[in-house]
């Protein structure tokens, strides 16, 4: 703990770190605005109808890509999403282990044990079964 | 310290536009994509305002995980937009009328806003300077402790979530084989086959 201006130092050479990312984007944005303004402005254009339609293999597409799946994959998804989450949460646990005692520790084995009541739901129902 | 500045202003500005396009983009998918690019520059203002673990947590959890799902359901929607936008003007009085009174109401809140005498001293508190504790530790030394309750609910809240997902999807489907290996090893030579005898010219 320290005085407001150290906070803000420390802040800042936080920060610092970040540049090398920040400078990454850049170049990214940069090259990427590069490559599509040239294309636009060296090669030549002609479009027509032919050339702008959808292309597969020289026949008419069949549909739109937009079609109806199974609501099995939406299932798999949020089931992921939820042990994500989980693991989201024992980062900043695994790193203070040693400081929050024995509280913190059966704090998150409740944690893990009320969501493996969800995991045992799930695997007796079938949910992960791909039949 | 100016270059802090020019990324705040760049991500929120970024960010305020993206937020614009999700509700004004034609096509859903686009609008997904549009949150998406707002996901990041918010993570972007996280890490301006100290808070790594947050915006990492953003972009693993929202970017990685939200916005797939958000594709999952924009992709099996599946309806033709030409047709959903043709009431446009049969629907705008009452869809205007809900929309005037959720802006009364919000303004009625707004309006009625007043900070709790403790917030100000809440907000006091000191924070932990970044150079020596990281932004993960100090999340870590009160969330499992200080904020018990609140860390419990939230596995209550995805237990809900998981329960709620598979009763509304799983469907038992009829006619589908499943593979059951235990079954499937202890056949027996008996249940599997028969020999028959087939007379001859008979057929079976």
């Amino acid at each position: 703990m320290g005085t407001d201006g150290d906070v803000m130092e420390g802040h800042l050479s936080m920060l610092r770190e970040y540049l090398p990312i920040l400078l990454f984007l850049g170049i990214a944005t940069g090259l990427s605005a590069i490559m599509v303004i040239a294309s636009l402005i060296v090669a030549r254009q002609h479009p027509d109808s032919e050339k702008l339609s959808a292309y597969e293999c020289g026949f008419e597409a069949f549909e739109d890509a937009r079609h109806k799946f199974d609501v099995r994959f939406y299932l798999v998804a949020i089931l992921f999403i939820i042990f994500d989450l989980e693991v989201a949460f024992l980062f900043p646990w695994a790193v203070t282990l040693g400081e929050i005692g024995l509280f913190g520790f059966w704090s998150m084995v409740v944690f893990l044990g009320v969501l493996t009541i969800g995991f045992a739901y799930e695997w007796r129902k079938g949910a992960l079964e791909w039949e | 310290m100016l270059i802090h500045a020019l990324c705040f202003y760049l991500f929120a500005a970024i960010l305020v536009a993206s937020a614009v396009m999700v509700i004004a983009a034609r096509n859903p998918v686009h609008s997904v994509l549009f949150l998406i690019l707002g996901f990041f520059n918010a993570a972007g203002l996280f890490v301006l305002m100290g808070a790594e673990f947050l915006a990492m947590i953003l972009v693993v959890v929202y970017v990685g995980a939200v916005a797939v799902l958000f594709l999952f359901v924009v992709m099996m929607l599946d309806v033709d937009f030409a047709a959903l936008r043709s009431g446009f003007l049969r629907y705008l009085p009452i869809g205007g009328l809900i929309g005037l009174i959720l802006l009364a109401e919000l303004a009625l809140i707004v309006g009625a806003w007043s900070f709790a005498p403790e917030a100000a001293s809440a907000s006091q508190l000191p924070i932990p300077d970044p150079s020596q504790i990281s932004n993960t530790h100090a999340l870590g030394l009160i969330l499992y402790t200080d904020y018990v309750y609140a860390f419990q609910m939230s596995g209550l809240i995805l237990l809900v979530a998981m329960v709620g997902a598979i009763v509304l999807t799983l469907r038992e489907r009829e006619g589908v084989r499943r593979q059951d290996v235990s079954r499937q090893i202890n056949r027996t030579r008996e249940q599997s086959i028969e020999v028959v005898k087939v007379p001859t010219r008979g057929g079976v």
